[in-house]
């Protein structure tokens, strides 16, 4: 698990440009699948199995995209001016590395802070590849970046930057590797461009109009100092989640994810999340309404260049979603 | 880099209609008009939906023909009647993105038949310093129309009362944004590529989010969407003669492409289309800066199960006042780059590597 998680925590592809990750998930799945179509969003969708009589069409949704930069001016200099693609957080930013999808790295300055009271604005971050001037630049406007930050064995808990929601990933990719029966046709769908609107999972919502949807994703914790409340722990199993910023989850989806955890004694918490959603959200809504629950992995530093998760909650989410796939699903 | 050639005295007449004509969103029977006045000889048929979009449909010859729509929105930002107070004074609200600041003295018209007034500013002679310094909010700014308007009624749309005006190489005018996209799209219809099916869709709702394109594009449910729209350019020196790195895109450096605003991701393949295109014909383009905003395209790619767009935008200063300026070689370059596009769009486009 943990080396499923390093390949896909290392592979760079911010939203709108999952080329990398996309072509990665698609070799380790391919032999599994029963059929893998991409979509003209750019989604990755593997079905498995066949809709029987007490089965449903499920579509499992993970987003494959991870938060990134885009350079928006080169100046005479050749530094790099640059936007967020998704919810940057500028704190986490100085003196960080980015590499750009052509491979090129850089390093992130700032302008000198003269007056501390006022709080960062990215117009004062510039990224710097080590050009001279802007010709010599190798990166023009429109060119994405994401963190560079390797991934780390810490033993019990792992760090890497895009553990958000490469995590989410690989539990789908494992749950699909110890795939044995399920009486439900299901479509693992790795999602594009999440971190900017949840764009990827409501279009693939509607190509494959399923009867349920869950979303595989992290969450945030309240366990580290000082943190904001929120009662999700890391290390306490997966989240359930009852609502978020953009969900109320099927109450039902919910009842089902807690009685099937109970049989099967997998440790889970109760999830409220304030402000963030997940692809579940944009399933829920899409054509007539969809039952959408989410699964969380808890993680800790979220959007920073380091987040980390706890093994035992991956290797937890894993079972429950394995487990919620093998019986008929009564909501 | 500005190309000689210029806009015939035809286009330019059209340019100007659409300019002067008032259409705030959930209201634009007059652009639909005006366009439908232009087009209506070059093809068999069209729709207005459900919504007021104007949508025109013109299919091509030969075989695996790509269905594109192209979007440009008929509607401007402007205002609505919201009371009558009596003595021609008219409390208003805003409809769409509307700097407070910049409403104060200027000339508006009102209604269907264009009813002159101004929003109304006291002089400076009755003002203290500290109130100039101000912005004076939506609650106290009027539109006065002088008494006697009987036939104006809260609900009634308004908008600057500018007129347009050519000016040397450059067109000044109000609603721009996006009528020169509007423009583009009356011309392209005139002298359409044979290649590929095309639908073009006029929408409504633009300014107030996005919501015309979004109809537009599930009922057309095309392969692909090209959005023409009108971007500002925040191109003039900065006070301080540091470099500006905020310019959004450029006045007279040719048509705008997307990679990336607040809304959407254009579709890596065609931005590589469109610029490949644009060097191969030797046409001047720029990439608009990414950040926020957002076009129809915002709406349109998420449609269905999802449809590939680009959105390509004719730089312009000033947008969203009471008069903007472009260039023409801007328009003319962006038609150019547009005709030259879609023209060589591969029926296989789809099976492309995204990257």
């Amino acid at each position: 698990m943990k080396e499923l998680i390093r390949t896909l925590t290392e592979t760079f592809s911010p939203s709108g440009y999952e080329h990398a990750i996309r072509s990665t998930i698609r070799g380790m799945i391919e032999p599994f699948a029963d059929e893998i179509k991409e979509d003209a969003m750019g989604n990755l969708i593997a079905r498995k199995g066949e809709r029987t009589k007490n089965g449903k069409r499920v579509m499992l949704a993970g987003h494959m995209d991870e938060i990134g930069l885009m350079a928006s001016h080169i100046d005479e200099k050749g530094f790099i001016r640059f936007t967020g693609i998704g919810g940057i957080n500028l704190q986490t930013l100085f003196g960080g590395r980015v590499k750009f999808i052509n491979g090129v790295q850089g390093m992130i300055g700032g302008e000198p802070i003269t007056d501390i009271s006022h709080s960062l604005v990215i117009n004062q971050l510039f990224i710097d590849v080590g050009a001279d001037n802007e010709k010599d630049c190798p990166i023009k406007v429109g060119d994405v970046a994401a963190f560079e930050r390797p991934f780390v064995d810490l033993g019990k808990r792992v760090m890497a930057k895009a553990m958000d929601d490469r995590v989410g990933c690989a539990v789908m990719v494992e749950a699909l590797k110890r795939f044995k029966k399920s009486p439900h046709e299901i479509f693992f769908v790795f999602t594009t461009q999440e971190e900017v609107g949840l764009r990827g999972a409501g279009t693939s919502a509607f190509g494959i109009d399923p009867e349920i949807g869950i979303s595989l994703d992290v969450t945030r914790t309240g366990d580290t100092p000082k943190a904001k409340k929120m009662a999700v722990t890391l290390g306490d199993g997966p989240a359930i989640k009852i609502k978020d910023g953009g969900m109320l989850a099927d109450i039902r989806i919910v009842n089902w994810m807690i009685r099937v955890a109970e049989k099967n004694k997998i440790p889970f918490q109760r999830e409220i999340l304030e402000g963030g959603t997940t692809d579940a959200k944009a399933i829920q809504v899409s054509r007539s309404g969809v039952p959408a629950g989410c699964i969380s992995i808890p993680c800790r530093y979220v959007h920073s260049p380091s987040e980390m998760v706890d093994i035992d909650d991956v290797e937890n989410s894993t079972r429950l979603l394995s487990s919620l796939m093998e019986d008929p699903i009564e909501l | 880099m500005a190309q000689t050639t210029s806009l015939s005295k035809k286009q330019i007449q059209i340019i100007e209609r659409l300019s002067n004509a008032m259409a705030i969103s959930g209201d634009e029977g007059e652009v639909r008009k005006i366009i439908l006045d232009e087009t209506s000889p070059y093809t068999s048929s069209h729709k207005i939906d459900s919504l007021g979009n104007l949508l025109i449909e013109i299919k091509g010859k030969g075989r695996n023909r790509v269905k594109v729509m192209l979007a440009a929105h008929m509607d401007e930002v402007g205002f609505m009647i919201s009371t009558d107070e009596g003595d021609g004074i008219y409390r208003f609200e805003t409809s769409g993105g509307i700097d407070l600041r910049q409403l104060p003295g200027k000339a508006v018209m009102v209604g269907k038949d264009h009813f002159p007034g101004v929003i109304g500013a006291r002089p400076i002679h009755l003002t203290s310093a500290k109130e100039r310094k101000e912005t004076i909010p939506l609650s106290s700014l009027r539109i006065d129309l002088g008494p006697g308007m009987k036939s104006i009624k809260p609900g009634d749309g308004a908008t600057f009362g500018t007129r347009f005006q050519q000016i040397g190489q450059s067109m000044m005018g109000k609603a721009l944004d996006d009528r020169l996209g509007v423009g583009i799209l009356i011309d392209l219809i005139k002298d359409p590529p044979p290649n590929i099916d095309l639908q073009f869709a006029f929408t409504v709702q633009e300014e107030t989010g996005l919501r015309g394109a979004r109809v537009a594009a599930f009922s057309f449910d095309p392969d692909l969407a090209f959005v023409i729209d009108s971007t500002p350019a925040n191109d003039l020196p900065t006070w301080d003669g540091e470099e500006n790195h905020n310019y959004n895109c450029r006045l007279g450096e040719g048509p705008a492409i997307y990679r990336a605003d607040g809304a959407s991701f254009s579709d890596p393949r065609l931005v590589r289309l469109t610029e490949e295109t644009a060097i191969k014909e030797k046409i001047p383009y720029q990439f608009r800066q990414p950040g926020g905003g957002g076009t129809d395209a915002g709406s349109i790619h998420t449609q269905r199960s999802g449809i590939p767009s680009i959105s390509i935008s004719i730089p312009g200063r000033y947008a969203h006042t009471a008069a903007g300026l472009a260039r023409i070689s801007d328009y003319l370059n962006t038609l150019k780059l547009l005709k030259a596009t879609l023209k060589s769009i591969p029926a296989n486009i789809l099976e492309q590597e995204r990257k």
